[in-house]
């Protein structure tokens, strides 16, 4: 609306038009015959119909349920362990290992738990540690970190985000990875052996490679200085993370693993939607057809316990699943698909049964005026 | 955005001194008007006037210059509170504790919001920057150092004397010095400024008016002093101090800016307000800005919502505390607090502004924006109907605000003008009676065959005749030339009995200005039968009757007015004869005539009868032969009655009275009052769509009744049509109160089960009306305690009785039915009625009885009208419609839409509105759940993120989704949605009833919306949490990871609401398609665009979601999860609205139900149809004229004031050019120079104007001004001296009562006019110096004021 509703134009009124020069070719004023103009564009017009609503309800239910069924049985084939070894019972073998709160002990402290897999673990095995009450998702956390220097970025890796404080600089020097989420990289080693039934312990190979997402491995982290593997030299002048025990750029061998690239931080850097989550922490390749990756059996976890919980009453777990076309286990799915397709289906009953009994079939002929 | 349009006026202190500054040097007279008490103009000195600083020409409703525009406009954009919430959130976001998004998440749509309102503002202001440069670069001649030069508009200046000439608009508001025309007279169209067509007089003072050419005006140095700048068009009051003389000056001697100078060569003015202080600049106030009801519940809702922001704020920060204490302060190991917070307290309060940040999307800054497109789309289709054009006149509809449209589908009540809205103002002569022969029926054929009949041609053997008009019965044409005497005498009586004017441009073309439309169609017919009334000076009248001219001598004209109902001429004719000739209501006349009429009487009667059953206005003529003793004795009382000073006007209805007895019935006219096209049809579809239709108009109560049967408003069917005409305050509550028994009574008498409360409401009745009959000040005291709880029952009942009855209440008895103690009972009765017609009201009490309407009733009003007098009720009522192209545009320029026809109403209702009301409904609906829907999963997130405010999305998705996602295939639904196509809405009107009952769009709607939001926001939340936390991807990744989680809540949202606007759409065009698909197709687009490589090796730290889409969207269980969402979302609502449609379908829904079967039975609705149709065809009326025709007869056919005749007697109102007309007539008209001779030795031949002539009259200026009403030829006996002395005398005394230019057509501003008459007639005296004055001075028309006086 104009703010005056005086318009100098308007002074003109219809005068202009008829006193102008050429106003013997009137114009004709008519609005065009256009569809779109006269709001008469063909149009579909969908009516909610028992003819439609109906079956798209049974249909519904009759897709829903045998996918639920099927999702459910393939999660119930899928063979997972777990095992909680934070040491919280006086009982638990990582009982002193935990009561050290500190990240910095000087001796590692390790302990081992046995377990025992009552099924074998055909083919690929992997390995997962989780964490619980840990809020990875939480916003300061999420947000301290640097990806410019995570992707290589050299003045980054000088001069870090400041996203990254508390954890940007230490002892004057920029830190490298930065943030709370490097720092608070987990740090537990863990291995597996199996017990044999003659009581030898075979150490179980695990594969830490490709246990990150491809586009986070080669995309995403980059060291800094491109090709050159002198990792020491170009991580000179920055400081590691104030929790870790070594630099980044010592923590594997592997120079395709190392620094920014090792995937153990990768993983850790993909941050955690939920407190409670799991991160893939190695993976048992199958090794031929005839024997199981894991036969049943009995089992050592050997633990280096470095990475404190205890303090905000966090748990960790080491998890084995094998995996299916679907992924891992997830029973949830199955069941609110079945769920979900039954009650669709007898929502399809029920409406149907209105309809029939109430329903207003012939409301075509009592249009009231 | 609606806001920044409101801006100026919400802002009006604030953003005015700005504009001011924009204004240019000279400020504004807003200003200045504190500080100006009298304005000091000197002519032709502009030093001495630069002095005061008057504002220039130079008119400015432009807002912005190139440079100004953008802070200008970013201020006031900035005052909307909207746009301020946003600046303040972008503000907090810059807070990086407090911050849970990034600064552009807010600020893109703010911009781009902005950047929307301001390229409207700034084409808006740009076709304002060009029709002010072409205002102010019009030419006008000012007189500048003696010599007349073309200048700009804008470079005229206060005190400058300017040249006008005909044709031309009047620059800035002038004081009018001299003219062309005799007296300073000149002529002006007023159109532009109050609306009303007819030309009027404005005189400029004797003095100045003798300065007739530019070297006398270059010396004038006259010093005018006049009020300030006020926006007053009826009144002006300031003194010319010139030559040591002072002279008043008033309204008549104005010109104001806007006018028109019409028949009128040039004049001369003297520029006293210029540009911003002319009273047309001081009167185009700030328009008020109109708020629909959804709007004003959408602001409500949007409070709500802000509480419930902070609600939600509150309990997540209350979370925070109690997460930072219990777990967040241990787990500082790993995510020490930020340094400046050092407890879990304050960290609270730092998450609650950071959750109001990230839950701001519940009100999203779109919706406004959205709103105001949809609304535009609207408009346009408004303006593009090519049903709603009409050929005629060219014009299309024009939607001229975009805030109104919904409304338009919420109407309930109508407040209708009559003239030019439900009429056409134009009056046919229809049929006649003459001498108990009926002429003009057609043989009884539907009213369709009728228009095939052909209609007579007249030009051939008369060569006058008037080609427009049509008649069809050519057994009168042959009773003419059989020269049956009855009807000669007849059409003589309409030939000379009546006020017309005749101007005959070139031989044979005439075109007569009738005061009433009425009078015109009956002095057209008698012109086309044969009796060609050619001109009249004041006291002849020349007719050509049947080719053969013939002169009158006016005796006496006796005027018309209310009381009479009637008026008479007397006239002798060539050979000598006296005759009476009178035309007036039948009700009167047939008291007046010959007992020997009786047989007459009878026959005309019935014919009468059944031509107001036909809704016609009839009027009955009579003659009555008068011997010259007769004449003679009449003619000495009758200058008895006028030259009395007390009770002249009773004396001379005595004395009128007298005469006008034992006449002769000739016979009866009938003329139509042309409805427009279609309105019985249209009102019998609003009715039938419930609203409810109040007839407003300044006509008289018959016209106004029989305009309500001819549109069908009442019926015969009715059971009783309430006539409420008191004076009094009593007898109006009387009459009210005696309406309401009779509807009591009928309703107790059809439906006995309602006694009780009937009773009760009885009770409560009588009891008010026990105060009713106590003074006034004791009646509203107990009539609050008492009456306030009685009124409720009364009001259901009165409605529920309604349907039966009409009410018909006349502007005297409505001023006291508005008074604060008697509305309450005025409007209980008229809502009861199915018809209200209010007639005789003043455009004041238009607005009144609307602004009753909107206070009490709450219910939505549209006032529609065309002229200015419609303009109060128009800016009153919640829509206001204007006529276009009928009168002026003065309520065109005040309405919100316009059209050119009453019937357009139906389709902007049923059609325009009904679907504006329904798509913004479900827009609003829509819009709500998707905003609920998408912010609410953050608030579910909160208690797994340890209240933290991180956000369950990604930014940019936060970003987009209300602006690119999920806008388009709303907005797509907003503007193209259609429940039932067009025809089926006119079809079933009762499909207008849930826009008035607000079914669509109210707060359990709202919350019902709401609700649903967040049920799918917690669907949304709960299946990926559920599903992810222990899902892994098929290589073994866990899906729980924070990006993940983010896409897929992300990507259902998007398909959840993607399937929802599907549902909730009705009418898939294209381009709803197009939206619908494109934005899920934008969506993915965009997705993967921003998890590209590409996008992060550029910016690694702005897209950090490298590879989620692709890792995440290759998952099956990631669509597994998504599926499982959509189907919990919708499969709820999906049986819901089933089992709606089901079991309580809408007719909306029956009807597109059958639309879609195909069914064509329709029997119902067709029947209606055809119902309809037969109402408004002729075959509806035959009840009606059997059963209650003689209630209507009263319907004579007279519209105009009275007071018309004095002035034709007094000669002031001829054109020179009729006046020479009739002076050569006379020449070759023996008998009439006789008649002059006669009479000539009783005056002074050479004082006498050419006119004056007859029996002398009593001089005008001794007759107050207001009452003269003198109908007798008077010349004067005065000097001219003395009757100049008496016109300045009068002028002045004149300006209160004199309103010819005030936006009124009120009686007082009749009687106004009425007695510019008088002043003319004082005037009158010294015609022949202005005669000679201006032969003088103008090359023009002096032959003929030559001639005129010669032939004397």
């Amino acid at each position: 609306m104009m703010a005056s509703s005086y318009n100098a134009k308007e002074e003109d009124g219809h005068h202009s038009g008829a006193s102008g020069p050429g106003s013997s070719t009137v114009k004709s004023r008519k609005p065009d015959n256009t569809a779109f103009k006269q709001q008469r564009l063909p149009a579909w017009q969908p009516i909610l119909t028992a003819g439609t609503v109906l079956p798209a309800f049974f249909v519904i239910g009759l897709i829903f349920i045998p996918i639920g069924i099927g999702l459910y049985v393939t999660s119930n084939n899928i063979k997972e362990f777990e095992i909680d070894y934070t040491g919280i019972d006086m009982s638990s073998p990582c009982f002193n290992c935990s009561q050290s709160f500190s990240w910095n002990s000087s001796v590692p402290c390790k302990c081992s738990l046995a377990f025992s897999l009552d099924q074998p673990f055909e083919s690929n095995v992997f390995m997962y540690y989780g964490l619980s009450n840990f809020y990875q998702n939480h916003r300061r956390y999420v947000k301290s970190r640097d990806d410019s220097q995570l992707n290589g970025d050299s003045f980054s890796l000088t001069n870090p985000s400041k996203e990254c404080e508390p954890y940007r600089t230490s002892e004057n020097k920029p830190i490298a990875p930065c943030g709370a989420i490097a720092n608070s990289l987990f740090n537990d080693t863990l291995e597996l052996f199996y017990i044999d039934p003659n009581g030898t312990r075979t150490p179980i190979p695990l594969i830490k490679k490709g246990i990150a997402w491809w586009t986070d491995k080669h995309v995403k982290f980059r060291n800094p200085g491109g090709n050159n593997s002198n990792l020491t030299a170009i991580f000179q002048g920055t400081s590691k993370p104030v929790n870790w025990r070594k630099p980044v750029y010592e923590l594997d061998t592997d120079p395709e693993n190392n620094g920014f690239i090792n995937e153990d931080f990768i993983v850790w850097m993909r941050t955690a939607a939920l407190p409670t989550f799991r991160k893939l922490y190695r993976i048992i390749q199958k090794k031929n057809n005839m024997t199981p990756t894991l036969p049943r059996g009995n089992y050592t976890l050997e633990v280096t316990y470095n990475y404190p919980v205890r303090s905000f009453e966090g748990r960790k777990r080491m998890i084995l699943s094998t995996i299916s076309w679907m992924g891992g286990k997830n029973p949830f799915l199955g069941i609110a698909y079945i769920t979900v397709g039954s009650v669709c289906f007898f929502l399809g009953v029920v409406l149907l049964i209105i309809h029939h009994k109430y329903g207003n079939r012939n409301n075509s002929s009592d249009i009231p005026n | 955005m609606t806001i920044p349009k409101e801006i100026p006026e919400k802002w009006f202190p604030i953003v005015l001194p700005l504009k001011r500054k924009t204004r240019g040097l000279k400020g504004s007279p807003k200003l200045k008007r504190g500080a100006e008490e009298e304005r000091k103009v000197k002519a032709n000195d502009r030093e001495y006037n630069e002095k005061f600083q008057y504002a220039s020409n130079c008119i400015m409703t432009s807002k912005y210059n190139i440079i100004t525009f953008l802070p200008v406009n970013l201020f006031e954009q900035f005052q909307e509170v909207a746009n301020t919430y946003f600046l303040f959130l972008l503000i907090l976001q810059l807070i990086p504790q407090i911050s849970s998004l990034s600064w552009f998440t807010t600020i893109v749509p703010l911009v781009l919001v902005l950047s929307i309102t301001a390229v409207k503002d700034a084409t808006d202001d740009y076709f304002r920057h060009k029709s002010d440069n072409q205002v102010n670069n019009r030419q006008s001649q000012v007189l500048i150092n003696g010599v007349l030069q073309k200048e700009k508009w804008m470079n005229v200046r206060v005190g400058d004397i300017i040249k006008l000439e005909n044709n031309q608009f009047v620059a800035a508001d002038l004081l009018l010095l001299s003219s062309s025309e005799p007296h300073g007279l000149c002529y002006i169209e007023t159109a532009e400024l109050d609306g009303e067509t007819n030309m009027k007089v404005r005189q400029s003072l004797s003095v100045t008016s003798e300065l007739g050419d530019p070297n006398n005006l270059a010396q004038f140095n006259g010093e005018v002093v006049c009020e300030p700048p006020n926006n007053k068009l009826d009144r002006f009051c300031g003194t010319l101090y010139w030559r040591d003389c002072k002279y008043g000056l008033n309204n008549q001697n104005m010109l104001l800016r806007g006018c028109v100078l019409r028949n009128t060569e040039s004049c001369y003015g003297l520029v006293i307000f210029a540009g911003p202080d002319t009273k047309l600049m001081q009167n185009s106030g700030r328009t008020k800005f109109k708020r629909t009801s959804i709007d004003r519940l959408m602001n409500t809702l949007v409070l709500w919502i802000f509480g419930f922001l902070v609600c939600m704020g509150v309990i997540l920060a209350v979370g925070t505390a109690v997460w930072e204490r219990e777990v967040g302060a241990l787990f500082q190991s790993y995510l020490p607090w930020d340094p400046p917070v050092d407890n879990f307290l304050v960290s609270a309060f730092l998450s609650f502004w950071s959750y109001v940040i990230i839950l701001n999307t519940v009100v999203p800054i779109s919706l406004y924006v959205s709103v105001e497109v949809i609304r535009l789309g609207h408009s346009y289709f408004i303006n593009w109907d090519r049903r709603m054009f009409c050929n005629r006149s060219n014009t299309p509809a024009e939607a001229r605000t975009t805030t109104l449209n919904e409304e338009l589908g919420q109407v309930e009540y109508i407040f209708s003008d009559k003239t030019g809205t439900l009429t056409q103002n134009i009056m046919t002569f229809n049929k006649c009676s003459i001498n108990g022969h009926a002429y003009g029926e057609v043989i009884d054929t539907p009213r369709g065959q009728t228009k095939k009949v052909e209609p007579l041609d007249f030009s051939a053997w008369n060569p006058l005749a008037d080609r427009d008009f049509s008649f069809y019965d050519h057994t009168l044409l042959e009773a003419v030339k059989l020269g049956e005497p009855a009807v000669h005498e007849f059409f003589r009586v309409l030939c000379l009995c009546h006020t017309a004017m005749s101007e005959e441009k070139s031989e044979g073309e005439l075109v007569y200005k009738a005061q009433s439309p009425d009078e015109g169609a009956l002095v057209t017919a008698a012109r086309n039968f044969g009796f060609v009334f050619r001109s009249r000076t004041p006291s002849t009248v020349t007719v050509q009757e049947l080719g053969r001219p013939v002169t009158y001598t006016l005796l006496a004209i006796l005027d018309f007015n209310n009381i009479r109902k009637r008026m008479s001429v007397i006239v002798r004719n060539p050979e000598g004869r006296i005759r009476l000739y009178c035309k007036g209501a039948d009700t009167v006349l047939f008291e007046r005539l010959h007992p020997c009429n009786q047989d007459l009487m009878n026959i005309t009667s019935d014919h009468l009868n059944e031509y107001a059953g036909d809704g016609l206005r009839t009027l009955a003529l009579a003659y009555r032969d008068l011997s010259e003793e007769q004449w003679e004795e009449w003619a000495e009382r009758y200058r008895g009655a006028d030259r009395a000073e007390d009770c002249r006007e009773d004396r001379l209805a005595a004395a009128y009275e007298e005469i006008e007895q034992d006449m002769m019935l000739l016979g009866a006219t009938a003329i139509e009052d042309k409805l427009q096209e279609g309105v019985p049809e249209t009102i019998a579809i609003l009715t039938l769509a419930n609203i409810k239709i109040w007839v407003l108009t300044g006509d008289k109560q018959e016209t106004a009744v029989n305009i309500g049967y001819s549109c069908k408003m009442l019926t015969d069917d009715m059971t009783e049509v309430f006539i409420v005409n008191g004076h009094t305050v009593q007898s109006v509550r009387e009459e009210l109160r005696r309406a309401r028994e009779r509807m009591m009574e009928s309703a107790r008498s059809r439906d006995g089960g309602k006694e009780v409360e009937s009773q009760g409401w009885g009770e409560a009745c009588s009891f008010g009306n026990g105060f009713g009959t106590g003074d006034a000040a004791n009646w509203t005291q107990p009539k609050e305690k008492s009456s306030a709880p009685p009124t409720a029952p009364p009001t259901s009942i009165l409605e529920s009785i309604s349907g039966e009855f009409a009410l018909v209440i006349s502007g005297h008895s409505l001023a006291h039915a508005l008074e604060a103690d008697m509305e309450r009972e005025f409007l209980d009765t008229a809502c009861a009625c199915k018809a209200v017609i209010c007639c005789r009201v003043t455009p004041l009490q238009k607005a009144l009885v609307v602004e009753l309407v909107k206070r009490h009733k709450k219910a939505v009003t549209l006032a529609i009208g065309d002229g200015a007098n419609d303009v109060s009720m128009i800016k009153t009522a919640h829509i206001g419609v204007g006529i276009s192209g009928q009168e002026g545009i003065q309520a065109v320029l005040a309405s919100d839409y316009s059209f050119s026809q009453f019937r357009f109403l139906q389709r902007l209702l049923l059609v325009h509105g009904r679907w504006s009301y329904l798509r913004m409904c479900r827009f609003l609906c829509y819009f709500f759940y998707k905003n609920f829907a998408f912010t609410m999963v953050h608030f579910w997130f909160g208690f797994f993120c340890g209240f933290s405010a991180q956000t369950v999305y990604d930014q940019y998705f936060i970003t987009l989704y209300n602006i690119v996602y999920t806008s388009l295939p709303v907005l797509a639904m907003g503007i193209f949605d259609q429940d039932v196509p067009e025809q089926r809405s006119l079809e079933y009107p009762k499909l207008y009833e849930p826009g008035q009952l607000n079914l669509l769009f109210n707060k359990r709607e709202f919350f019902i919306c709401i609700a649903q939001g967040i049920y799918t926001s917690v669907v949304l939340f709960f299946v990926p949490y559920g599903v992810l936390s222990q899902a892994t991807q098929s290589n073994g990744t866990p899906l729980a990871d924070y990006q993940t989680f983010a896409v897929t809540t992300a990507t259902a949202l998007v398909i959840v609401v993607s399937v929802q606007i599907a549902l909730d759409t009705g009418y898939w065009t294209a381009i709803n398609h197009f939206f619908v698909w494109g934005s899920l197709g934008a969506y993915f687009t965009i997705l993967f665009t921003m998890h590209s490589s590409v996008l992060f090796n550029i910016f690694p730290k702005q897209f950090h979601f490298l590879g989620s889409a692709h890792n995440t969207l290759s998952q099956p269980v990631v669509w597994l999860t998504i599926a499982l969402a959509t189907v919990i979302c919708i499969a709820p609502v999906l049986a819901f609205r089933f089992l709606k449609l089901d079991l309580k379908p809408q007719l909306s829904d029956t009807v597109r139900y059958t639309q879609l079967v195909r069914q064509k039975k329709r029997k119902p609705g067709g029947r209606a149809g055809r119902g309809l149709g037969g109402a408004g065809s002729s075959g509806g009326g035959a009840l009606g004229r059997l059963g209650r025709g003689g209630s209507r007869r009263s319907g004579y056919a007279f519209a105009h004031q009275e007071g018309f005749g004095e002035l034709i007697t007094s000669g002031k109102n001829m054109r020179l050019s009729s006046l020479a007309l009739a002076t050569f007539a006379s020449r070759h008209s023996a008998s009439w120079i006789d008649t002059l001779r006669k009479k000539k030795h009783a005056q002074n031949a050479q004082n006498t104007p050419p006119a004056a002539t007859g029996d002398s009259s009593p001089a005008p200026s001794i007759a107050p001004p207001l009452s003269t009403s003198s109908s007798l030829t008077g010349p004067q006996d005065t000097t001219p001296e003395e009757s100049r002395q008496a016109s300045l005398d009068a002028a002045p005394s004149n300006g209160l009562g004199d309103v010819p230019l005030s936006l009124m057509k009120s009686p007082e501003a009749e009687s106004g006019g009425c007695s510019l008459g008088a002043v003319q007639e004082a005037l009158f005296g010294w015609r022949g110096v202005g005669a000679r004055i201006s032969g003088a001075s103008s090359p023009g028309p002096p032959p003929i004021a030559e001639e005129s006086s010669n032939a004397v």
